[in-house]
């Protein structure tokens, strides 16, 4: 499948996750659209070290280890993720106990 | 790199030193010792004498810019550890954690200011980030650093997306993370390289808050506990800043003439913003919050002019921005009262504290003899350097003498009012010494620029 395909769909993820952030007062509704920002990166990743890897195999390199490392990245993005997931909780919850919602519009209050 | 793996390791021991032991002094003494250990380990590899030499895989360089920059950061944090310590008790239960927070955010200040790869930069970002996110809502009880922990979240991970997505962007051009003179593979369009450095440009002036990126800072500045506004704006930003300078400087250095402009464009906007805002503050710590989107703004030169005057000038500017704001902060976080006439009188009841304040507040508006002048001159030296850009030197010297109005206010409110109803703080012998030491620093650094940087070519 050509790589145009690939771009293109985690493009329109990262745009809906984009759209998402900035039109949704739920916080918990804007941070699920950040982590699918952050799985669109990670689907265009996969795409393109599987397309670094193509295109050193047709260069007759049978034995190259050409886009390893972006496989790696999408690792290192799901740790950083589920830290930021285990953070970004905690806080919400913090926010809920004090003031009995999570929604945004709330936080206008310290631009006094 | 021994920095990196003795600040992860007292991290750790931070955390363990919050069960074994009870008293708060001791656990104080610990990170004190800690963070002097790691500035020496740190001189000892800048003398080429590491302890340790570890394969990096060239995902780390640690050059002399890394390591001076390093040793700037950690006497920072030394001399902030040394004063604003004691007043983190006010801020909740948990001491030694935030010591521990504090040491893992170095990690992360480490990998920023070294990195030869795009995974290093994205992990260091990230572990600056999450920490600072638990240190700005660490009151818990307080609204106002509950709200500030979650706007700074929400924000940081949404231009963390941003940044994700260029250096996906960048990978696809180039087939590989290395920064290392990276060039654009025959196949692919030079559009995915635009496009991705524009996201890291956008997601990397978010994280330093340059305008119009900024909309964040005034009030998660305001919001965090002080003592954590302190180390936030201060520390990480200038780690921010060498990591910015060196992303631009090595993967890009060679399409500085398409975002020349774009860098301009946005370091008129910092200081305008910046400035202009600042005059109308009534709290010194919201005064404080812009101020340090100005000094970002002219932080920004650096960037803007990429050359050798341009990186003495961010190492200068790191280290006179942050010794003076330290200072403020930490007498700001023992005030009662925190608008401007909270200072009022100050110079009658703490002269020290108030004289050392002015010395501070000069340096920060750039005035001759002191570190904030010096380091000032050498970013606009190294902008000049560049041609027409003439105009943007000018505003630049025009916003500074703005910018004195405001710090002046604070001066004037010391010496020239009446001390008010409410009792005056209280300044410990140790804090009044301290301060005055930082102060010291700050004249000398401003009169012997050399004395930092010679280190940088030795």
């Amino acid at each position: 499948m050509p790589i145009n395909y690939y771009i293109l769909l985690s493009l329109a993820l990262f745009t809906i996750g984009i759209v998402g952030v900035l039109t949704r007062r739920n916080a918990i509704i804007i941070f699920m659209c950040i982590e699918l920002m952050l799985n669109a990166v990670n689907l265009l990743l996969v795409a393109f070290s599987k397309m670094h890897l193509n295109a050193a195999i047709l260069a007759n390199d049978a034995a190259s280890t050409a886009g390893t490392d972006g496989q790696l990245f999408v690792f290192f993005i799901m740790v950083v993720a589920a830290a930021e997931v285990s953070v970004g909780l905690a806080i919400i919850v913090m926010m809920y106990r004090n003031i009995h919602s999570v929604d945004v519009n709330f936080l206008n209050r310290l631009k006094h | 790199m021994n920095a990196l793996i003795l600040s992860a390791v007292l991290g750790v021991i931070m955390m363990f030193s919050s069960f074994l032991l009870k008293q708060k002094p001791a656990v104080r003494a610990v990170a004190i010792s800690g963070i002097v250990l790691v500035l020496l380990v740190n001189l000892l590899e800048m003398t080429s004498q590491p302890f340790l030499t570890v394969d990096t895989r060239g995902l780390l360089v640690f050059d002399h810019f890394a390591l001076v920059f390093n040793t700037v950061i950690f006497a920072a944090v030394l001399l902030y550890f040394l004063l604003s310590a004691p007043d983190m008790e006010k801020v909740g239960g948990s001491y030694a954690e935030y010591f521990a927070l504090i040491f893992f955010i170095l990690c992360g200040v480490t990998l920023v200011t070294s990195f030869t790869s795009l995974l290093t930069l994205f992990l260091g970002i990230e572990i600056i980030s999450i920490p600072l996110y638990i240190l700005t809502g660490s009151d818990k009880r307080n609204l106002k650093s509950n709200e500030a922990a979650l706007k700074y979240f929400l924000m940081g991970s949404f231009s963390t997306g941003l940044m994700l997505m260029g250096i996906a962007l960048l990978y696809g051009a180039w087939g590989t993370f290395s920064t290392e003179a990276p060039a654009l593979l025959a196949s692919m369009p030079p559009v995915l390289v635009v496009a991705g450095m524009s996201l890291v440009f956008f997601a990397m002036a978010f994280k330093v808050s340059a305008a119009p990126f900024h909309f964040w800072t005034p009030d998660v500045y305001d919001g965090a506990p002080t003592v954590f506004t302190s180390f936030m704006a201060t520390v990480v930003k200038g780690a921010v800043f060498a990591g910015f300078i060196r992303l631009f400087d090595h993967a890009f250095g060679a399409q500085q003439p398409q975002w020349q402009f774009w860098v301009a464009v946005i370091t008129v906007v910092t200081l305008f913003v910046g400035n202009i805002t600042a005059v109308f503050q009534q709290s010194v710590k919201r005064m404080l919050a812009y101020s340090s989107i100005a000094q970002a703004g002219f932080m920004l030169f650096a960037l803007y002019a990429m050359n050798a005057a341009g990186k003495e000038g961010i190492l200068l500017y790191t280290a006179a921005y942050s010794f003076a704001s330290i200072g403020i902060f930490a007498v700001l976080a023992r005030m009662n009262d925190y608008t401007f006439d909270g200072f009022n009188g100050l110079a009658r009841t703490a002269p020290l504290v108030a004289g050392a304040l002015t010395v501070f507040l000069l340096s920060l508006a750039g005035i001759p003899l002191t570190a904030g002048f010096i380091a000032k001159f050498y970013m606009l030296k190294a902008a000049l350097t560049t041609p027409g850009s003439t105009w943007l030197v000018i505003f630049a010297v025009l916003m500074a003498a703005v910018s004195v109005y405001y710090y002046f206010r604070v001066i004037r409110a010391m010496y020239f009012r009446e001390p008010g109803e409410s009792p005056a703080p209280v300044f410990p012998g140790f804090f009044k010494w301290t301060l005055a030491l930082l102060a010291l620093l700050v004249i000398l650094l401003g009169v012997f620029p050399e004395l930092l940087l010679g280190r940088l070519y030795f």
